[in-house]
């Protein structure tokens, strides 16, 4: 049995606004088992970044967590104070956020910001923090590292712009590394190197990965356990390839089924409807008015997320007698 | 066979780099955004433009419905030169011109007014093109609502009032009412969520089908080229790279550079384990493209002939164009 290195239970973060209360996050639980890759996946509003947020504590406000339990290597998150969280916080649990533009301060050089959050975590000297950054571009595969730290952001490509913000977010060597859409604004044939990166330095580092994402491709290709979340709760959870061959929820095969493929034409099957307000979210099963399978069960009565073997979990009140298929 | 909706022959659209001393802006050089540029488009056909960020879709798409002036080339649709008529036809052709060609923009938050019901957004068609009496205003806005998947009640509200896959229904509505041929649709759905794409993706398709209206699908995402398009351009930097229809260019591409493309997808299918093929580096600058073939210094295949001289755009199959010195060894 691998070490649980994250373990969320039953996580509910609320934003309170003027307009009411948006329950952004109600009632996630998942665990992220050590060497293998969790995917987060949801579409906007699905509360995927809204949980990552949680995990690293920096809720924005008028957000917060309003209970659950978030075990990191058995210690709950949630009772540590704010300076305890420090101690997490970039230092054990790091973060690659999707805009390296604004998670990058124009005002200094590449080098500079790195050493600063070298030298945040542990005391060293200059030339020992020059000596680890230049390191740290050459994790991240930078050519020319000497060169590159005296770059601005602005002068740098988005792609390596994301490779610094992964650097930096490797400065500490965390076990954890959360990386929300990374690469959501790059190119593909770039999106493609960052990718193979996380890839790679996952297996070097032996460091635990969780990817935020809303492209199913990229689950298929990096994750190897999937989170699918619909509108702050948890649809689904299992293996990647189980996922995809024999989805349980309905959700989760109407998403496989409305993604075009670039490897052939298929038929695209679009799920009705948009995607529901939170402050009202819907009764029972949050899916239900978009779903194709539902009945009136589905309407009054919230369906408990069930463990059905095999590492799965589900939450449909149907699963057992829907035979879901995503043709190709 | 019969003549092409809309042609576009050597297309160029530069625009001037300035270096800004203390009193003078000095020239220094021109981004090559479209770069001698030739395709045509069926009747009632989607052609599907791909290319990453700086290669110069949106620019072309633009240029080719005359919204940004070109510096050379000619667009002719329906046999008539696009820029001449605009610039010196008489008032009738104009509007008829602009009537024939619409365009669907990226963001569905800034090109649908705020302070306008979706009402006066379609009707504003017939107001300026006098198609449609004002006796028949209503039940018209109504019809072109329930073609793109709205209600009735719908056209009393504002844009603030619905989400992205909503107001990109009402942008496609807009279009449509001026009953147009041919529809630039510059990345439709890129802004929009997984569930609502394959809404916006079905509804194109189907339009293109039922209505016979012409295509031209600005997209850096393949996935969805691949759904909705007949023929298919790969653009980098400014130049087509690969022109063929849709199937041969996903199945068998001759271009190093869209095999690359290709190869770069990620595809929903665990199963499938693909040697991908990384490229080495950025997408150049455009103001300064590399020398010969532009995808040259990234390219697994580059010889010297490659830095030297420009592959022109050659027929190697019938109806599959390549610009690519070493093309054959793909074959």
């Amino acid at each position: 049995m691998p070490e649980t290195v994250l373990q969320v239970d039953d996580l509910k973060t609320y934003f309170f606004t003027e307009a009411g209360v948006v329950r952004a996050v109600d009632g996630v639980s998942f665990s992220l088992a050590k060497g293998k890759p969790l995917g987060l996946v949801g579409e906007s509003g699905s509360g995927k970044t809204v949980t990552a947020l949680s995990v690293l504590g920096v809720v924005p406000r008028p957000g917060r967590i309003v209970s659950g339990r978030i075990l990191f290597k058995g210690e709950n998150l949630l009772e540590k104070t704010e300076d305890e969280m420090r101690g997490f916080r970039g230092k054990r649990i790091g973060y690659v956020s999707q805009d390296p533009n604004s998670s990058l301060d124009p005002l200094f050089t590449v080098g500079n910001q790195l050493s600063e959050v070298v030298t945040t975590h542990e005391k060293m000297s200059k030339e020992a923090a020059r000596e680890k950054v230049v390191d740290l571009l050459r994790l991240v595969r930078i050519p020319e590292p000497e060169t590159r730290m005296k770059a601005y952001p602005h002068e740098l490509s988005g792609g390596m712009r994301q490779r610094i913000a992964i650097a930096r977010a490797l400065a500490s060597e965390p076990d954890l590394l959360i990386a929300d859409e990374p690469t959501t604004n790059l190119d593909v044939t770039i999106q493609a190197q960052v990718l193979e990166l996380l890839r790679a330095l996952e297996r070097e580092l032996d460091m635990s990965l969780i990817l935020v994402t809303h492209d199913m491709g990229i689950i298929a290709e990096m994750a190897e356990e999937v989170v699918v979340l619909y509108a702050g709760r948890v649809a689904e959870v299992a293996r990647t390839a189980e996922l995809f061959s024999d989805p349980k929820h309905p959700y989760t095969a109407a998403l496989l089924q409305a993604v075009p493929r670039v490897d052939r034409k298929r038929s695209l099957v679009p799920i009705g409807g948009n995607i529901p307000n939170l402050i009202t979210p819907p009764s029972g099963c949050r899916f239900h008015p978009r779903c194709a399978y539902m009945i009136d069960r589905c309407v009054s009565e919230i369906p408990p997320l069930e463990a059905i073997g095999g590492g799965r979990e589900v939450s449909c009140h149907r699963w057992k007698e829907l035979d879901l298929k995503v043709s190709t | 066979m019969p003549s092409p909706l809309l042609e576009v022959r050597d297309l160029m659209k530069y625009f001037p780099v300035y270096e800004r001393g203390i009193l003078i802006k000095k020239k220094v050089g021109d981004v090559h955004a479209v770069d001698g540029v030739s395709f045509d488009v069926a009747k009632g056909e989607t052609t599907g433009l791909v290319g990453e960020s700086g290669c110069g879709k949106t620019t072309a798409g633009k240029a080719i419905l005359d919204l940004i002036p070109k510096d050379s080339g000619q667009v002719l649709f329906e046999g008539k030169d696009v820029h001449e008529t605009l610039e010196h036809g008489s008032n009738e052709d104009r509007k008829a011109m602009r009537r024939g060609m619409q365009m669907v923009f990226q963001n569905p938050y800034g090109s649908l007014d705020p302070r306008m019901t979706v009402f006066d957004i379609i009707s504003e068609a017939f107001i300026i093109h006098r198609h449609v009496a004002k006796s028949e205003w209503k039940e018209r806005v109504y019809s072109l609502l329930k073609l793109v998947g709205l209600e009735e009640y719908h056209a009393e509200r504002y844009p603030h009032e619905f989400s992205g896959g909503q107001r990109q229904r009402i942008s496609i509505a807009r279009a449509l009412a001026t009953e147009p041929k041919f529809i630039v649709a510059d990345e439709p759905v890129s802004s929009l969520d997984v569930s609502v794409r394959a809404q916006i993706l079905t509804l194109l398709q189907s339009l293109q089908q039922q209505e016979t209206i012409s295509f031209l699908y600005i997209s850096h995402d393949l996935s969805s080229v691949r759904q909705i398009s007949q023929h298919v351009i790969v653009m980098y930097l400014g130049k087509i790279m690969e022109y063929a229809d849709v199937d041969r260019i996903f199945e068998h591409p001759l271009n190093p550079y869209t095999v690359a493309l290709l190869s770069a997808v990620p595809v929903p299918d665990p199963e499938r384990k693909i040697k991908k093929i990384l490229l080495a580096g950025d997408v150049p600058s455009p103001i300064n493209p590399p020398s010969g073939c532009r995808f040259n210094p990234r390219c697994p295949y580059a010889t010297d002939i490659c830095k030297q001289t420009e592959p022109p755009l050659r027929q190697l199959e019938s109806g599959h164009l390549v610009a690519c010195h070493h093309a054959e060894k793909l074959m």
